[in-house]
């Protein structure tokens, strides 16, 4: 039997490296597929509420998001402010803005405009409630209030 | 004879791309916004007439200041909301207390006894933001389980189960009635 012995030290074959871009090319294609730039810099802290009856927010790029939350810069005070874009706002601003989203959109879209109130849980309504009328107002009826999915107890 | 050229090291090309993936890992954010889809009533005008509903056919629920439930006057806890609205939400024909009912005819479905129940929903300025969404959570999840129940009598599927049409049919038969009464100030 010795015939098919190998003469010799045994040694173990290198692995072979030449496959290692194209599998790092393929992990970077999917995060770049599936990134998304951060678009905003949050200036107020919005510690979400949690609810279980909750849907997903489809069509990212037909949402826009309100604020309203504790300023991070604790030399602003606790009072909630409201936050669109990178900048505090009042509720007199949301008219002007909303018309700002509109115009940045395909006309086609507009009615499908999703508002998405992204708003501290310690936030008194007051605030969520001003806002609330002046999105009325302007006709930017359909308004989700972004919440954590509930954990079971 | 032509030169040769000479050839490109490409060992580096792994650590160029490791570079990349570690820029995409880093600003990539996964995370998906899930949230309570609502819609707002259209502004009303402010010497609109008072749309006349009937006592009988409104449940009030009411979030005070220091977030605590009132509904038709008596205190509740948060825990008993969905139960409650439930049964408010159910059809009893005949039973005096309970809102009126009528019968409706649906594509798919067919006759279903519907009730002209509507639930009102007031709070307070000082109301917690994490009270009132507790509140709203509570109430869709009444509303998703009668959506269920009708939708496992007349299809035998779940109602996440049912295709675009046979959702469209039972949101049709069971509509989420909730209507936010209009701001009121109390500090005047």
């Amino acid at each position: 039997m010795a015939k098919f012995r190998k003469g010799g030290k045994k040694e173990v074959p290198q692995v072979s490296t030449s496959s290692l871009p194209d599998i790092v090319y393929m992990l970077i294609f999917f995060f770049m597929i599936t990134t998304t730039m951060r678009d905003v810099e949050l200036k107020v802290s919005t510690p979400l509420p949690a609810a279980k009856e909750i849907q997903k927010l489809e069509h990212k790029a037909l949402v826009c998001s309100i604020y309203i939350g504790t300023p991070r810069d604790k030399n602003l005070g606790t009072e909630s402010r409201i936050q669109l874009d990178d900048a505090f706002a009042t509720p007199d601003d949301i008219a002007t803005w909303i018309q700002k989203e509109r115009d940045s959109r395909n006309p086609a879209d507009i009615p499908l405009l999703t508002t998405a109130l992204k708003v501290n849980k310690e936030t008194r309504m007051g605030v969520v409630t001003d806002v609330k009328q002046e999105l009325r107002k302007v006709g930017a009826f359909r308004i989700n209030y972004t919440t954590l999915k509930e954990t079971k107890k | 004879m032509a030169r040769k050229v000479p050839e490109i090291n490409s060992s580096s090309q792994a650590d160029i791309a490791f570079l990349l993936l570690c820029f995409f890992l880093m600003t990539t954010s996964m995370d998906v916004d899930y949230g309570i889809t609502r819609r707002l009533p259209p502004p009303v005008e402010q010497n609109d007439e008072d749309v006349k509903v009937k006592e009988r056919n409104v449940m009030n629920v009411m979030i005070n200041k220091s977030n605590k439930l009132l509904v038709n006057g008596r205190p509740c806890d948060v825990e008993m909301l969905k139960d409650k609205a439930k049964e408010f939400m159910t059809p009893r024909p005949g039973d005096e207390s309970a809102p009126e009912t009528e019968t409706k005819t649906f594509d798919l479905i067919g006759d279903v006894l519907m009730t002209k129940g509507v639930i009102s929903l007031q709070n307070d300025r000082a109301t917690s933001y994490e009270m009132y969404i507790k509140v709203q959570d509570r109430l869709a999840s009444a509303f998703n389980e009668m959506k269920n129940e009708l939708s496992l009598k007349k299809f035998g599927k779940k109602y996440i189960e049912l295709n675009e049409e046979q959702t469209k049919a039972i949101n049709e038969a069971v509509p989420v009635r909730v209507s936010e009464a209009e701001p009121v100030d109390y500090k005047k």
